[in-house]
């Protein structure tokens, strides 16, 4: 007797279409078709020799095929999510937010849908005290590597010996300018705001963001980015109220203003200005050199994640410096881990906008949790924006 | 409400139409029965969803608008009246919309009446539904997804980048005053042009007529017959829009450069930025009491100008 390919199928070929046609009929679910077609059991096993699913957690538990994450503007690789969806059948919805209290103020409202999201250090505290996240679960994150990571930039995610919170990426907060528009080379906070008021009248933005609107205002005088103190409060409003009239936009998103060129010089974080950079050669990238933010963006799951075995999977899969590599090769922050360094090529390790020289990180410091929460600068930030 | 508190058991309905034959004193009560049922059950969803989706949120925040923020943002329980007290320090944001609101409602009507004029009266009869329908179908796109469409136009790629190729160099039209009221006038104006539409569409030609015949110049037979009529028509989307825009903040964010602070800013700011509940209910409460005093003044408006006629304005 001739040996035919359908010898020792699972299942004939006829059969199978009849269950496709449930399955698209809505009669049975999607996870009995992989059952009974054997469809599920060849993916994992296929899925386990490739070394696709590397922890048993993460085979083992029922994923759902949806989940939703919230982090910021510009900041993955789209082709992530899509690998992510093949391999798992988890779609990921991106929600994209401009500041941390617009994060916290969708979680502390409750129902926000989200299995994963990006706070920024300065935050993780507030949301751990108001019992917004998780304690995670390390068992499930296999592809997380505490020794790999350099302290400076994870120390906030762990809470009395708690982790509550891994870190994506650090990265640091300075003024992208198009170099064509303003020749001037630029090297402080001073000179960026004295701008604003004179060449750059009508073509700079701010951040729609206290802590770094504020911060840096604040660095005009040479005080802290943190501060709370009245007088000092006092003199950044009085430059933000002067500079407010001549300037483009108050906005987080400023790489369209940037790129369209109605924008010569903007607030930037590291991954945009690297971004910007990259495709647009004359807009360079440069920290003030009294000072200013430094920062590093965690991954958390909140504790009303509808998703949570999806979160963790996801959350794992981008520990994996295989996946990170592509993340830091997209987005352009520079990476907290030690093993996805090693596979980054060397002109990203010597871009001067992912890692700057040490001196001028040095005056750079993390934002500090009191800010989030403070009414003062919060009705400050108002006062500018309402003038 | 009322109607369902009084719903009539349903065998005593049944009965009242059992007997409808035999007794007609009870079957007028039977029908007069059936009648109320019909009413209440015609009126309840329609008051269920404004109980859940008018009375009760808006109980909500006026209870939120008498507490405190909380430590962390948010809200906590208190009795207090110091939301109310603090409301001039968005004094500027309530004056930008109080000047925003008219205005850009102005701008719209002139916009507007010019081609409600020409549908209703001007365009030939086959034409008119075609030309309604081109008004109605950009409807169709979010309001969001249109803006930013003019975020491009008026972008450095767009208007100016062609402007750029006449020689006229480093334009900017994106941010601006003049941006932001193209934006509201492009998003609002269906809502202006159909209510004058339908109060020209209405009028009655032969006035027209008559004044002409009296001796009345083409202008004064407009002012004094066509525009006259029509101000009802004018009111309600006077006022639509301007309640609308009462509430506006996506516009001035995207076309504006988020430099302008509306009410409607100043509310998501609180909401989602400084976190501050009760302050931001406060200021919804009055913006809600403001726009029920500007429907009022407009209705009052209205009625004394179209001659006592009463008008509906919603």
């Amino acid at each position: 007797m001739p040996k035919s390919y359908r010898d020792g199928l699972p299942i004939s070929p006829d059969k199978f279409v009849d269950q496709l046609m449930r399955l698209k009929r809505g009669s049975i679910s999607r996870r009995d078709f992989l059952g009974l077609t054997g469809l599920g059991v060849a993916t994992a096993v296929m899925a386990r020799e490739l070394g696709i699913m590397p922890t048993p957690a993460f085979a083992a538990e029922n994923l759902g095929d949806r989940m939703s994450i919230a982090t910021w503007p510009n900041y993955h690789d789209p082709q992530t999510f899509e690998n992510f969806k093949a391999e798992t059948g988890v779609a990921v919805e991106v929600n994209v937010f401009g500041s941390n209290e617009e994060m916290l103020a969708k979680l502390q409202a409750g129902g926000s849908g989200w299995s994963l999201f990006v706070p920024t250090n300065y935050t993780i505290s507030t949301y751990k005290k108001l019992g917004i996240i998780e304690a995670l679960d390390m068992a499930k994150l296999g592809n997380f590597d505490g020794k790999s990571e350099d302290a400076r930039f994870t120390a906030e995610g762990t809470i009395d010996g708690t982790i509550y919170a891994v870190p994506k990426n650090w990265g640091t907060t300075g003024i992208a300018i198009n170099t064509k528009k303003l020749a001037k080379p630029m090297t402080s906070w001073k000179e960026f705001w004295d701008t604003a008021m004179a060449e750059g009248d009508g073509r700079t933005m701010v951040h729609d963001y206290q802590l770094t609107t504020i911060g840096n205002a604040l660095k005009y005088y040479g005080y802290s980015f943190n501060s709370l103190k009245q007088d000092e409060l006092a003199k950044a409003e009085e430059l933000l109220l002067k500079v407010k009239p001549h300037l483009f936009a108050v906005s987080s998103d400023y790489q369209p203003g940037m790129r369209a060129g109605d924008a010569w010089m903007t607030m930037c974080w590291t991954n945009d200005g690297a971004q910007l950079h990259r495709d647009i050669p004359e807009i360079a990238y440069v920290l003030g050199k009294e000072g200013g933010e430094i920062w590093t963006d965690f991954y958390a799951i909140p504790k009303d994640a509808p998703n949570k075995p999806a979160g963790y999977a996801l959350l794992n899969y981008l520990m994996n410096p295989k996946v990170a590599v592509k993340e830091h090769l997209a987005n352009g922050a520079p990476s907290t881990d030690a093993r996805v360094n090693a596979l980054l090529p060397k002109e990203v390790l010597d871009n001067p906008i992912l890692y700057p020289a040490a001196d001028l990180l040095k005056p750079l410091e993390f934002g500090a949790a009191a800010t989030l929460t403070d009414p003062g600068r919060a009705e400050l930030m108002a006062r500018f924006k309402s003038a | 409400m009322s109607e369902t508190g009084h719903k009539p058991e349903p065998d005593n309905a049944t009965g009242g139409r059992k007997s409808a034959g035999s007794q007609p004193a009870f079957s007028m009560r039977g029908s007069l029965l059936r009648k109320n049922l019909m009413t209440a059950l015609l009126l309840a969803p329609a008051t269920l969803w404004l109980v859940v989706f008018l009375v009760l949120p808006f109980i909500a925040i006026a209870i939120f608008s008498v507490g405190e923020r909380a430590p962390e943002g948010g809200y906590q329980a208190a009795l207090t009246f110091a939301q109310y007290a603090n409301l001039p320090a968005r004094a500027t944001a309530f004056w930008n919309t109080m000047v925003l609101a008219p205005v850009g409602a102005l701008a719209c009507l002139l916009v507007a009446y010019p081609v409600a004029y020409y549908l209703a009266l001007r365009a030939p009869q086959r034409w008119r539904l075609i030309l309604l329908a081109m008004i109605v179908i950009p409807f169709w796109t979010s309001l969001l997804m249109r803006t930013y469409a003019w975020m491009y136009i008026l972008g450095g790629r767009g208007i100016p980048a062609l402007l750029a190729y006449v020689g006229i160099e480093d334009l900017r039209l994106i941010n601006t005053p003049g941006a932001v009221l193209l934006g509201i006038v492009y998003g609002y104006l269906p809502l202006m042009i159909l209510p004058i539409y339908v109060s020209l569409e209405r009028l009655d030609r032969r006035l027209l007529e008559a004044s002409a015949d009296l001796g009345a110049t083409p202008l004064s037979t407009f002012l004094g017959v066509t525009l006259r009529l029509s101000l009802p028509g004018v009111m309600t989307g006077f006022s639509l829009v301007m309640i609308l825009l009462l509430g506006e903040y996506l516009i001035p964010t995207l076309l504006g450069g988020g430099k302008v602070f509306f009410i409607g800013n100043a509310l998501v700011d609180l909401f989602l930025q400084s976190r501050n509940w009760p302050f931001g209910s406060a200021i919804a409460i009055t913006l809600v009491l403001v726009s029920v005093v500007v429907l009022i003044v407009a209705n009052r408006v209205s009625t004394r100008l179209s001659g006592a006629r009463r008008v509906d304005l919603i």
